[in-house]
């Protein structure tokens, strides 16, 4: 079957088995491969990306069922050479080791802000609770989301 | 790598097309809403569906709201918009404690309420939730409506009342005056299925429990209820001494078998304590001591 969806502002159309997860189109069709792929059963939230403006774990959404919405993943966070302040967050308060959960994290984290511009710290756990990191002990997650709630403006890349 | 069985894909774009794909496509179609129960069991081939028939355009279904002395939940409400219904949580406080423990917010935002119902899994929190509430349940085809009560709903693991050609589109709660609710869970990490879940629903006249439902998740009660001791409660006052009772009642006639999550001891104990606990807080909240 033939799907069309709108992914980072670009429309893009592919020829797709309807059993392909939107994780596999995102990363295997289109390349972008900043999305990761874990668990497979929706626990883990590396997969974690945007569709009509909401987070999903895109493990477990069939691109059939995207067809036709709007898809944001990470590669969409830093624009023109400036990174969003979340991503900023996560270098300035060591939010990441591996980086294998980061792109999954980041993109709740921004929904999170877009929604609660100053979150107390629970309501980050909350909103990073379907989300597993084995690296950072999760501390340093939610104060990289914390620096971002607190520096909303965009930093230049390099700065 | 897990992927699903090679499948065929469906948009439904109202709930009359979706009957309409369901009768001409089979028993062997079925229904995808959020996906996050049916997907894994594809990929797992624990279901092998030949056609997918999905229905999250259907926003007719994404309702709540109150009709009459019914408060009526569509079945394409995600869990997120329960979450969000302040009327919902302000009417029936079990859907807000228990919606706050239903697998995580990313899985909430796409999961739905007539999804969960639907996949009838013994653990599923949900179930308990509407069983000791009494709702009931719109089931459409195409030849109309029909309502059936959670008790007829459940008929077992896994299995409702919702024929092939067949999709359930509301359900609904009775609103009782004098009435307050709570559901508590133990789980072994945030969005785990319930170890032990129980939710309690409590009617008072003055000190007088006039009705009192009981739900439970993962024990194997028949239907998600403890009947028996909604039973003993029926005009008992609201003190501890009943609550006690109630929960001994409820450790001793559930059904819990030992797995992963713990052995069957602690799982009846915690049946019992978990209940002792949901209904001292909806009788707390019915009398306007806790909100």
């Amino acid at each position: 079957m033939q799907v069309t969806m709108t992914v980072n502002g670009d429309e893009v159309t592919e020829e797709i088995e309807p059993r392909l997860l939107l994780v596999h189109f995102i990363r295997d069709n289109l390349g972008l491969t900043g999305t990761h792929w874990g668990c497979d059963t929706s626990n883990c939230g590396v997969c974690v990306l945007w569709m009509d403006g909401e987070p999903v774990k895109s493990c477990t959404v069939l691109a059939a069922m995207a067809n036709g919405r709007t898809i944001r993943t990470v590669e969409d966070l830093e624009q023109g050479g400036v990174l969003d302040p979340v991503q900023q967050g996560f270098v300035e308060e060591h939010g990441l080791q591996c980086g294998f959960c980061t792109p999954g994290m980041m993109m709740t984290a921004r929904a999170l802000l877009d929604q609660h511009p100053d979150p107390s710290d629970s309501d980050i756990r909350e909103a990073i609770s379907g989300q597993i990191c084995r690296c950072t002990g999760y501390e340093n997650i939610v104060k990289a989301i914390r620096w971002a709630a607190t520096h909303p403006a965009q930093m230049e890349v390099n700065a | 790598m897990q992927v699903p069985a090679p499948v065929e894909y469906e948009r439904a774009t109202s709930v009359e097309d979706a009957l309409g794909l369901l009768e001409r496509h089979g028993s062997e179609s079925r229904l995808v809403a959020g996906g996050h129960s049916l997907l894994p069991m594809m990929k797992l081939r624990l279901a092998r569906p030949e056609v997918l028939i999905d229905i999250n355009d259907l926003r007719e279904l994404s309702f709540l709201r109150r009709d009459g002395d019914e408060f009526v939940i569509g079945a394409m409400a995600r869990h997120r918009d329960v979450l969000e219904g302040a009327e919902a949580g302000q009417l029936f406080p079990i859907l807000h404690d228990a919606e706050r423990v239903i697998a995580d917010p990313i899985v909430r935002n796409r999961g739905t309420v007539g999804g969960s119902i639907c996949q009838a899994d013994p653990s599923e929190d949900l179930s308990a939730v509407f069983a000791a509430l009494g709702a009931s349940a719109v089931i459409q085809s195409s030849s109309g409506k029909r309502v059936v009560s959670m008790d007829d709903f459940h008929r077992g693991a896994y299995s409702t009342a919702v024929g092939p050609a067949e999709m359930l589109v509301e359900v609904r709660i009775p609103i009782r005056p004098n009435s307050s609710s709570a559901y508590e869970k133990v789980e072994r990490r945030a969005g785990d299925w319930a170890i032990v879940a129980a939710g309690a629903v409590l009617s008072l006249d003055g000190e007088q429990i006039t009705h009192a439902g009981i739900g439970l998740a993962a024990v194997g009660a028949e239907h998600f209820r403890a009947a028996g001791a909604e039973e003993f409660l029926q005009g008992k006052p609201a003190n501890e001494e009943s609550f006690s009772e109630a929960a001994r009642l409820v450790s001793a006639s559930c059904n819990p078998v030992a797995d992963q999550r713990g052995p069957e001891d602690y799982k009846r104990h915690l049946a019992g304590e978990l209940t002792h606990r949901a209904l001292r807080r909806a009788a707390a909240r019915a009398t306007g001591q806790e909100s």
